[in-house]
């Protein structure tokens, strides 16, 4: 969906983190969610009332389809946190079951 | 940190709160301004401090403009609070903040709120599925990470957002798929009425036929006036259907960008119970403000795109004025200083205003948005509410949003109404047959954003003498 244009960007170090066991190579100034775009994760969690796969919407703050288990801590939202190096990042799957009929 | 008192607090580091910081700064006032994000320049100016001349090239030139607005900043004596998630604003001044799981709050004698914009939600069927996002986000990506979407990303909606960025992917040597607009190719009568007032504006109609003229050349298909937009795939969208020239459409991709316009993101006037009007024209909630930004809520004013769509030159001439608001308000200016520092800034705000009625004509999105027309479509993404669960509803006798959350849990999921709310009141005006206005809007109330209890548990509270 996304490639990256290094053509734009000043040369930096890359910053690699854990994603559910997988590698992923970052830049400085990626925040989770789009690092996790650009290599080509597209869902970042499920939803709690029918399990449908979401991923990043607004990558600012304001939909919260990016909620990951961040460093052991969950529900947070991965387009406001900044990748480092060794941080373990997990897909959060919500617990199914809610009836609104 | 500053033992816990400030004159003023600004809240968003984009043009406006970094505008404001800067303006206060000069009577000597102690300014603290928080923002979420890790560095400056809110969305408009995502990363602009460290842009390379590459990035500003891609962007075009009003992008630098953040630059010289963040370099003042840094070195204004503005006390920066990043990574800081306002959570909560009392009555007498005080401020609660999330940041790096503690919960701490400040006193400020004003408070002016710089938060921006948000994206219209614009509900499609479909539009919940992974590989849909907004222009907006793609926009952020490409700021901050140098990230392209693909050539076979469409981008569907309308609005000057999604020619600039089109344009912006061509600058960059790529191109994408297609544009979806549900817009007409020229304005109607309308907006033609405010042609006139528009031409006086500084270029920015230019600006506009220049990016169309740069997606002509770029010759990326552009379908007009699209309707039942309709975002197809199980788990990933896959491609998106419309009809289009009196024919039906359906182009494969993997990425769907929408964009609708953007409109002032009120979350926290509306959590401080702050008096707003529904703007016919902008079809959007705004706060009630007087001349220097001040909302109805003692000592707390808002700047830049949360008081009107207005974009980052406008933002900034609000946000200093509603600094100089503040002076006053602090008791360091008289009323007559801040009226004639204003003057200058109060022309030249006008000048950028002078092209919105045009623009708000030519965009106005229709009463309801379409993609209610199809029962399927969510309009809580939270909670995964349909238009046909809120028909339902409305039905059995509810009347507005606030009994809608009891009915159906709408708008009580994360987001807290930000992705639902404006669509589920037009909802159900349109289901009732009522204006928005008495329909309402969600009830907000703090935490404007969740936090952890954990957090809450550490909060601090600075003592100060009464």
């Amino acid at each position: 969906m996304f490639t990256r244009d290094n053509n734009l960007l000043t040369p930096a170090d890359t910053v690699t983190f854990d994603f559910d066991g997988q590698r992923i190579d970052a830049r400085p100034g990626d925040s989770v969610a789009t690092a996790l775009l650009l290599a080509g994760v597209t869902v970042t969690r499920t939803t709690h009332v029918s399990g449908a796969s979401r991923a990043p919407y607004c990558m600012m703050g304001a939909c919260f389809e990016c909620l990951m288990t961040i460093d052991g801590q969950p529900d947070r939202q991965a387009c406001l946190v900044m990748t480092r190096n060794g941080m373990k990042v997990e897909q959060q799957f919500m617990p199914v079951g809610s009836d609104h009929e | 940190m500053n033992d816990g008192k400030f004159d003023l607090v600004v809240i968003g580091a984009g043009p406006a709160g970094m505008a404001a910081a800067v303006e206060a700064r000069k009577a000597g006032v102690s300014v603290l301004l928080l923002d979420e994000q890790d560095a400056l320049g809110g969305q408009i100016y995502r990363a602009v401090e460290r842009a390379t001349s590459g990035m500003l090239d891609t962007l075009g030139p009003e992008y630098r403009r953040g630059g010289e607005l963040a370099k003042a900043f840094a070195s204004s004596g503005t006390t920066h609070g990043k990574r800081s998630t306002v959570i909560d604003i009392s009555r007498d001044g005080w401020v609660g903040f999330e940041h790096e799981d503690n919960v701490s709050y400040v006193k400020a004698g004003c408070i002016i709120l710089a938060t921006g914009a948000v994206e219209r939600p614009f509900p499609i069927p479909g539009w919940t599925l992974p590989g849909v996002m907004t222009v907006g986000a793609a926009q952020t990506m490409l700021k901050a990470s140098a990230a392209v979407p693909s050539s076979r990303t469409v981008l569907a909606g309308t609005g000057p957002l999604l020619y600039l960025f089109a344009a912006q992917v061509l600058r960059t040597g790529r191109s994408i798929g297609a544009i979806v607009d549900i817009g007409s190719k020229l304005p109607g009568l309308p907006a033609m009425r405010h042609l006139p007032a528009a031409l006086s504006a500084p270029g920015y109609l230019m600006k506009g036929l220049g990016l169309l003229s740069a997606i002509r050349k770029g010759a990326i298909p552009h379908y007009w006036n699209a309707r039942d937009l309709c975002i197809e795939g199980v788990d990933h969208a896959d491609g998106i259907s419309f009809t289009s020239g009196g024919r039906q459409h359906k182009i494969d991709t993997d990425l769907v960008l929408l964009h609708h316009g953007v409109i002032p993101n009120i979350q926290i006037t509306q959590a401080l119970r702050c008096d707003h009007r529904w703007d016919a024209l902008q079809m959007c909630w705004v706060p009630e403000l007087d001349a220097w930004g001040k909302t109805s809520t003692e000592r707390v004013f808002m700047a830049g795109d949360g008081a009107g769509i207005g974009g980052a030159v406008a933002a900034e001439y609000r946000g200093r004025i509603a600094a100089l608001g503040t002076l006053a308000a602090l008791g360091k200016l008289s009323h007559e200083d801040i009226s004639r520092k204003a003057d200058p800034l109060r022309r030249n705000l006008r000048k950028e205003l002078a092209i919105r009625p045009f623009l708000d004509a030519f965009y106005q999105p229709s009463k309801l948005p379409r993609g209610t027309k199809d029962q399927s479509t969510i309009i809580c993404r939270c909670e995964e509410i349909t238009v046909a669960q809120i028909g339902k509803a409305v039905d059995l006798g509810c009347a507005g949003p606030n009994q809608l959350k009891a009915f159906l849990r709408a708008g009580m999921g994360p987001c807290q109404g930000r992705m639902c709310g404006l669509n589920v009141s037009q909802a159900i005006g349109h289901m009732r047959g009522v204006p928005i206005s008495e329909v309402g809007s969600y009830r907000l109330r703090p935490p404007f954003k969740p936090v952890s209890l954990d957090a809450l548990s550490k909060m601090s509270v600075p003592d100060l003498p009464k």
